[in-house]
């Protein structure tokens, strides 16, 4: 070959490289999702801690959607039972599906008050997860979810130490980080997050912060909102209402 | 040019060569070889979501369910039940959706199944509908008497211990034993049938309490109080209870 074509080739591989390179970025991220437009939406949860009965559908069903390990131990979401004691002292368990027993050793005149607290990913608007993570694996979506790549995490835990909500476990077997998506594979076609459908007494209402008629919307203006930890300027986007403050 | 390459040394050929090769693998590795989304942020987030995006789903959607059944959804509009999805009891119920003849959902028949949400625990909130599942009718199964699509009780409770048992046994063992409760409470006949909607009435004057408890017209044996100065500004229940032993 021809010097002069040779570097004629070469200069044609590049600049056809540079092009498709500079293509890309933006043109295949549209490409990818056809139909979904993450961008018209910004999703969030209410709960209503006075709806919730403590029956343990919602982790149930999120353990079968979401391919969780069925060992308690391993949660996408799960519910708390708070016992705030007469003489002021409060225990918190999780609820246990498995066993009926709800460990109810105390006499009930010696309870001052007691409730069910369903806890999830609080999907905050400035993730401390996404903040620590190493390798980028973790970042927040245009919809407002927080997201583990699986491909990318390298598994070291440190978004798993920094969540100030314990939301997120090490998936025993894929050995990556794993967290609550609100159902992400759900809401791109359209449906609720699997705890919200089956939850009996409506405790969990989902919605899009984007739609002034979503029943977030109307949740969020006809109660009382708190959420979780409200210092540490996490922004959670899963809203309490009734929340006792006791709960942290 | 010809002549400039001959003038230069052998070695420093060899080490130009060397470097163009590796420059070249390095290109082709970076260019072509590395999949894009591992160079570019945004394409690792649209391939990520996008995976997330099409992970499959499980509980297909009460939505789903009414495309087929009519039934079931008729009877449970009305009932107290008319807000559970079909999956809260059913369970996931996609891969029936996707093969309706050979995939059949579950349908619980045990016991332990409704007592999920109805078996008596003191941190559900007051008034949702709760059992002694080793008192309420043992071992006998749910659906024997309670149609799980419009659940209400099976026959017309006679008398208010029925449902109020607890208040029952307290009062039994009261000062108030030998008081029925329609002397203080006024059930209309509807609150038999819709306990929630038709409330009974409790006594909401003093003077009520007073035709036994008043200093001016005092009955044998009955402990009495000066009306007039005695707790002015309160209706008697909200410091007595009436129904306890004592009544305090």
């Amino acid at each position: 070959m021809e010097r002069r074509d040779f570097l004629k080739h070469l200069c044609w591989v590049i600049t056809s490289g540079g092009i498709l390179g500079g293509l890309s970025a933006d043109a295949w991220a549209k490409m990818l999702n056809k139909d979904y437009d993450t961008t018209k939406h910004y999703y969030g949860m209410g709960i209503d801690i006075d709806k919730c009965i403590g029956c343990g559908r919602c982790m149930q069903a999120c353990k079968t959607e979401n391919d969780v390990p069925a060992v308690p131990f391993y949660f996408r979401t799960w519910v708390e039972r708070y016992v705030i004691r007469t003489d002021r002292t409060v225990s918190v368990n999780t609820i246990n599906m498995e066993s009926d027993e709800l460990g109810d050793v105390l006499a009930e005149k010696d309870v001052l008050r007691s409730f069910f607290v369903p806890k999830l990913c609080n999907q905050c608007d400035h993730p401390p997860c996404v903040q620590v993570c190493p390798v980028g694996a973790t970042f927040k979506t245009d919809d407002g979810v927080i997201l583990v790549d699986s491909k990318r995490c390298i598994g070291c835990r440190y978004c798993i130490q920094a969540c100030p909500y314990g939301a997120r476990y090490l998936h025993p077997k894929t050995r990556v980080a794993d967290k609550c998506t609100f159902c992400y594979h759900r809401l791109v076609r359209g449906l609720l997050p699997v705890c919200v459908e089956v939850c009996p007494k409506q405790a969990r209402i989902f919605g899009d912060m984007k739609s002034i008629a979503s029943p977030l919307g109307r949740f969020t203006r006809m109660n009382k909102i708190h959420v979780l930890k409200p210092s540490l300027n996490t922004d959670p986007k899963v809203y309490y209402a009734n929340l006792d403050g006791e709960v942290n | 040019m010809k002549d400039f390459f001959k003038k230069l040394p052998e070695q420093a050929v060899r080490v130009v060569v060397v470097f163009l090769v590796l420059a070249v693998v390095v290109f082709v590795i970076r260019q072509f070889i590395i999949p894009p989304e591992m160079k570019e942020p945004a394409l690792q987030r649209a391939s990520s979501e996008e995976r997330e995006a099409a992970k499959e789903i499980h509980y297909a959607g009460a939505q789903s369910c009414v495309q087929c059944h009519d039934k079931e959804p008729e009877i449970k509009k009305s009932g107290y039940h008319r807000d559970l999805a079909c999956e809260s009891c059913h369970g996931a119920a996609q891969k029936h959706v996707d093969n309706p003849t050979d995939v059949k959902p579950t349908s619980p028949k045990k016991r332990d199944y409704c007592a999920y949400c109805h078996k008596y625990n003191f941190s559900r909130p007051t008034g949702f509908p709760q059992i002694n599942p080793d008192m309420h009718n043992p071992r006998k199964p749910c659906i024997s008497c309670h149609n799980p699509h419009n659940p209400k009780p099976p026959t017309t409770p006679r008398s208010c211990n029925a449902c109020h048992a607890q208040i029952e046994r307290a009062k039994a063992a009261s000062y108030h034993a030998l008081i029925t409760c329609t002397v203080c409470h006024t059930a209309p006949e509807k609150h038999k049938i819709s306990p929630r909607t038709v409330i009974p009435t409790k006594p909401d004057k003093r003077e009520f309490c007073g035709k036994c408890h008043d200093k001016a017209s005092p009955r044998k044996g009955v402990p009495t109080v000066d009306m007039a100065t005695h707790g002015e500004k309160y209706v008697c229940w909200q410091c007595h209870y009436p129904h306890t032993l004592g009544g305090i």
